[in-house]
């Protein structure tokens, strides 16, 4: 965190002046990014933070010159380390592409060519630009990869990019950018595609090399956790342009533009909790039709007549803190104080409703088959034993990383996955016993929501199709005329025109589909929804808006949801009972304040503390989880997390813990507690 | 005349009927409507449409069959015998014949070289000369038709062809200019613009559809039409074959039996590779390791071996009952369906592989597994999730493998599996044609003709395939 000595000494590194991005569509351009201009020092990082759309990653393919073909730069000056990089050579310009500055990419998976092995890799890039070769090559490429905390290096550098978990990969990404020795590190949102723990570590890695390195960092990214984390500076771009810039403290302590500051308030918070979130209403304007004045004025709640005549121009507002907006003065930091009201009452004084889902011992096991008959050699135990209670009106939200089966069970309730053992009982009845016709009566009482709004809506079939699908498989409406007119209900309850049943889907945003799959389980009176990670493909103004809606349905219909997520603020802000897995198993369940609040499982304190916070003083002591998480085909004998376990004792090595009850509501599996 | 219909015309003229139905269809469906339009507005792609529907109407003017009936001979016996009912010719003829009778029925000797007036190989001729003897020379014999109308004059043919030529143009010009005055006016009328403005929109491609491309492919083929015609009337314009047939009679008649291959395949291929390819991807278990063991078995089979074999079966059979047959061309037109039903049965199984694998990735999507949570049964999610979704593979299919089967039946016939020997096909003309390249000097007409023939059909279809490719594929097509 030593970064102030820097502050005196710096020199700047990128400079860029005016530059503007068209995208060709047609015979017209349309402008993506309008007169930007940024600079970035040595040691120092400028966060590019905005939505999706805003033109973040054209800026930075930009500065490399790297952009997709329809791409135009149409003006603007871009100069690294004194050299203008819009009139050098496409020659020299590969000398400081990967040399000058390099650039890590969001997907991991996909940034490492799968038949090249790892050594292969990072040795093309020395290669090019270093001039090194064979063994001496080698080595480098061995230090480099000690340097981002591979273990094992030497082995690792014979290996193809599959044999490596994401966050593996993404390391390897960071050791071939930083193998030429770049001054400038562009990281395209370099921790959105991996899990919180994974997402710490690299947080922290990068933290360190820019220090080693004294690097310039210019980060893109939309989660305000990670800029809090890793940012010096901040720009908050918005259609194209950037509406404010300020040095990180003064950015999170008072944020001036409007937008900034709904940013703040959309996202899920303690403070919040239960009330209802700040939303931004509408969308990013389509490039086709910016508006003449400032870009914001259609969605802000402070915009004047002056607002959508003219755009304004910069406006110092603290030492190196400036804004584009037109009410600079009148306008006070509301951070903070924004709260709305808490609308529900508190979970806890409410009389012990009705169970609406009973789950007892779920196992969801998968077969491996080998060989030429496929016989089965064995299981992958995706769920083992997992036991849930879930009552009228209550969100029980269910938490690990990606592959530790939070949405098999998911599925497995829904009876879309053949369940290997244990019970499901939805309003008292079993599940797993029932007929198929039976079972589709009970159908119509739970229903799920998807992760994917796009790709959870059949692009062939009108909105109004998708939504009647259902009501017509289960027979909740008789008539076509009584159908329309529940689909135009269901429609407006979720906030919908119900003239959208005659429209398709891909003439939505994501928010508005989401809305849609929403309506779908909805269309059926569903007692109980899964929603499966709702809102994590949407951005922090739309997620807001969709975790309203939740959580409005939710006391006006009296829904239990069973809430799949690895966002621990959305837990914070809907949920009532928190489960978290850790490999197919539970290992800690409880009300939210106390799993949040004082984690008695390892692992949900490795978790927790691994959430990127807004306020870099709180943010706990990081427990580095080392290793990865192991393949539920075999599990470590015992309790499965002691091999990355810190407080790992003989025993837990030898047998599973029992479920110790700390409280009436909380219980671990932990030999901690015994 | 009596009307005769083949079993080829019946399911070609359903195909007809059914892309009009499916036309209609598309309209009403706003996706589909899109993606046509998007196909209306390439440029080369509605050029090989316009190519390709020349050819399709030469093909449905070959596909009205009829058997002409007998005049009889002596006239006062007809008129006696009124009740008598009428004789007809065991001939079966198209109406495609009847407009080319002339050119059908002008057969010369033997071969003859494109637009010539003499046979392309001497003779023995006997002159009776002035005194009255029989005098016998070796020349170039004269044609029976062609250029007769010159009469003695051989020498005025290259001035009579110009002329005819010019003709041509004149008449083309003409009647392309009627035709796009006639666009303009209904584009000025649809747009509420002005004329001169709806003229300007044409040739700078800002209409909605790619009417200049259409425009100058209708101003080429007229060109080419009308001095074929021009000249045909009185010359064999690609020359004669062996038996003195004219070339471009041959070529014409061998564009129904391509498009018959061509489309009654895949219409026996297609249901069999939807219905497999989607029932094996969405159950997957034993359905799907028995038609992946079906295909893959059928796909290991040489294709030409397997072919042959069905082929010649069936032509025993079909010699074995000749009383099955009225005409030569019904047992002609059997053996040609025949042909389309085992290239069908043995060539879906790459369709079925492709869309198998789609359906995988189909039935893993979340609308697929909320339809299950909804109870939809499965042939529901079937009919409107998977197959909807997959169309765009089929249409993409369907154009591209019609180019290769007209090529197969080529193949085919050259190899001698294919279509019957009397019935004129791409195949057939080639496989004559292999022994006339070796001849000194080498008849090369038949084989030019039938290659220029060939190749603009499958290049206007490839082209075409494109085009439509391109816009039905989502992920070129953009915003889904």
């Amino acid at each position: 965190m030593n970064r102030a000595p820097h502050a005196q000494e710096k020199e700047t590194l990128l400079e860029v002046r005016d530059l503007s991005i068209a995208f060709a569509s047609g015979r017209s351009l349309l402008m993506a990014v309008d007169r930007v201009g940024l600079h970035v020092a040595t040691g120092e990082t400028l966060a590019l933070l905005g939505e999706s759309g805003c033109g973040k990653s054209a800026t930075a393919l930009a500065l490399l010159r790297l952009l997709p073909a329809a791409g135009r730069i149409v003006g603007g000056q871009v100069s690294f380390a004194g050299r203008d990089l819009l009139a050098l050579p496409e020659t020299e310009m590969r000398g400081v592409r990967g040399g000058g500055m390099a650039m890590i990419f969001q997907e991991p998976a996909t940034s490492l060519n799968p038949v090249l092995t790892i050594g292969h890799q990072v040795a093309e890039v020395l290669v090019r630009h270093l001039g090194l070769a064979g063994s001496e090559a080698r080595a480098r490429a061995f230090e480099l990869l000690t340097a981002v905390g591979i273990a094992d290096a030497a082995r690792r550098l014979d290996e193809y990019p599959f044999q490596l978990s994401g966050g593996m990969k993404q390391r390897v990404m960071i050791a071939v950018a930083l193998a030429a020795n770049p001054r400038l590190l562009i990281a395209d949102e370099p921790t959105t595609a991996l899990d919180v723990t994974m997402q710490a570590q690299i947080l922290e890695l990068l933290r360190r090399l820019q220090v080693e390195r004294a690097m310039g960092m210019l980060l893109i990214t939309h989660d305000l956790g990670v800029v809090a984390q890793l940012a010096t500076r901040v720009g908050v771009m918005y259609a194209g342009e950037i509406v404010e810039e300020a040095p990180r403290d003064s950015f999170f302590s008072s944020p001036r533009h409007p937008y900034t500051q709904k940013l703040f308030a959309a996202l899920p918070d303690l403070a919040r909790r239960g009330g209802r979130l700040e939303t931004i209403p509408g969308q990013v304007p389509p490039l086709s039709g910016m508006p003449a004045g400032c870009r914001f004025a259609a969605r802000c709640a402070h915009a004047w007549q002056h607002c959508r005549e003219e755009a304004p121009d910069w406006r110092l507002v603290g030492p190196a803190h400036r804004v584009r907006c037109h009410l600079v003065d009148g306008l006070a930091a509301q951070i903070g104080g924004a709260a709305s009201p808490v609308a529900s009452a508190p979970a806890g004084s409410s009389p012990p409703a009705p169970s609406v889902l009973s789950v007892t011992d779920l196992c969801v096991h998968f077969p491996i088959r080998r060989g030429v008959l496929q016989r089965t050699v064995g299981h992958v135990r995706a769920v083992d034993g997992v036991s849930l209670e879930l009552a009228r009106g209550q969100t029980l939200a269910l938490v690990g990383e990606s592959g530790c089966g939070k949405t098999t069970v998911g599925k497995a309730v829904l009876q879309l996955l053949p369940v290997a053992g244990g019970s499901v009982r939805l309003l008292g009845e079993e599940l797993g016993a029932c007929s198929r016709a039976a079972l589709r009566q009970l159908r119509r009482r739970m229903q799920m929501i998807f992760q994917d709004p796009f790709a959870s809506l059949n692009p062939r079939l009108a909105v109004g199709e998708i939504i009647g699908e259902g009501m017509r498989a289960l027979g909740t409406t008789v008539d076509r005329r009584h159908e329309a007119a529940a689909i135009a209900a269901v429609l407006q309850q979720v906030g919908l025109d119900p003239a959208a049943a005659e429209r398709y889907p891909h003439e939505f945003s994501g928010g508005q589909r989401q809305r849609i799959a929403i309506a779908r389980a909805l269309a059926v009176q569903p007692d109980l929804v899964i929603c499966d990670e709702p809102t994590s493909a949407l951005d922090v103004s739309v997620q807001a808006q969709i975790l309203n809606l939740l959580a409005s349905l939710q006391v006006e219909l009296g829904l239990a949801y069973l809430f799949i997520t690895h966002n621990f603020a959305v837990v914070d802000h809907l949920a009532d009972l928190v489960a978290v897995m850790y490999l197919g198993r539970i290992v800690e369940q409880g009300t939210v304040d106390e799993v949040l609040r004082s984690p008695q499982h390892p692992y949900t304190w490795a978790l927790l503390s691994a959430v990127p916070s807004l306020r870099l003083e709180e943010q706990p002591e990081f427990v580095r989880l080392p290793g990865e998480i192991p393949s539920p085909a075999n599990p470590p004998a015992g309790c499965h997390f002691h091999p990355r376990c810190r407080q790992a004792m003989v025993t837990c090595g030898a047998r599973y813990p029992q479920k110790t009850a700390l409280s009436g509501t909380h219980s671990v599996s932990c030999h901690l507690y015994p | 005349m009596a009307p005769v219909v083949l079993w080829s015309d019946a399911l070609i003229w359903l195909l007809v009927a059914a892309a009009l139905a499916f036309a209609w269809g598309s309209r009403r469906n706003p996706l589909l409507r899109a993606a046509w339009q998007r196909v209306g507005r390439s440029r080369t792609g509605m050029a090989s449409a316009t190519v390709l529907l020349f050819y399709v109407c030469v093909g449905l003017l070959d596909s009205l069959h009829f058997r002409p009936r007998l005049e009889s001979g002596e006239t006062q016996i007809a008129a006696s015998s009124e009740r008598k009912p009428a004789v007809y010719a065991v001939q079966v003829l198209s109406l495609l014949d009847a407009v080319l009778s002339p050119l059908r029925t002008r057969s010369e000797k033997t071969y003859s070289e494109p637009l010539a007036t003499r046979a392309h190989a001497k003779e023995a001729i006997e002159l009776r000369d002035a005194s009255g003897r029989v005098r016998q020379i070796r020349d170039y014999p004269r044609l029976q038709y062609g250029g007769a109308h010159l009469g003695a004059d051989e020498t005025r043919r290259d001035a009579d062809i110009g002329e005819r030529l010019l003709r041509a143009l004149a008449i083309a010009l003409l009647v392309w200019w009627a035709l796009a005055a006639a666009t303009a006016t209904a584009l000025a009328r649809i747009e509420a613009c002005s004329h001169v403005e709806a003229w300007r929109r044409i040739w700078c491609n800002e209409t909605g559809f790619a009417c200049n491309a259409v425009l100058a492919v209708i101003a080429a083929l007229l060109l080419v039409g009308i001095a074929l015609g021009q000249l045909a009337v009185d010359y064999h314009v690609f020359g004669t074959d062996k038996v003195g047939q004219d070339v471009l009679y041959q070529v014409l008649k061998s564009v129904r039996t391509a498009l018959v291959i061509g489309l009654v395949t895949t219409l026996v291929m297609l249901p069999l590779a939807v219905f497999l390819g989607v029932v094996a991807g969405y159950f997957r278990g034993w359905v799907d390791d028995l038609i992946q063991y079906l295909y893959t078995t059928l796909s290991s089979i040489p294709g030409v071996l397997l072919i042959a074999a069905a082929v010649l079966m069936m032509q025993v059979v079909i010699d074995t009952h000749p009383q099955w047959f009225a005409t030569a061309a019904e047992r002609a037109d059997l053996r040609l369906l025949a042909l389309c039903f085992i290239l069908g049965v043995t060539s879906w199984t790459g369709l079925c592989r492709l869309l198998r694998g789609e359906t995988l990735k189909l039935r893993e999507l979340e609308y697929i597994q909320a339809a299950q949570a909804f109870a939809v049964s499965d042939l529901r999610i079937l009919a409107r999730h998977i197959l909807p979704n997959l169309m765009h593979i089929v249409i993409i299919a369907l154009v591209m493998d019609f180019s290769s089967l007209v090529l197969a039946e080529a193949v085919l016939s050259y190899v001698g599996i294919g279509v019957d020997p009397t019935m004129i096909s791409f195949g057939t003309m080639i496989n004559n044609a292999r022994l006339e390249l070796a001849r000194e000097p080498a008849v090369w007409w038949s084989l030019a003709a039938a290659f220029v023939f060939m190749f603009t059909l499958v290049l206007a279809a490839n082209l075409l395939a494109d085009a439509v490719r391109d816009a039905f594929d989502p992920r070129l097509a953009g915003a889904a």
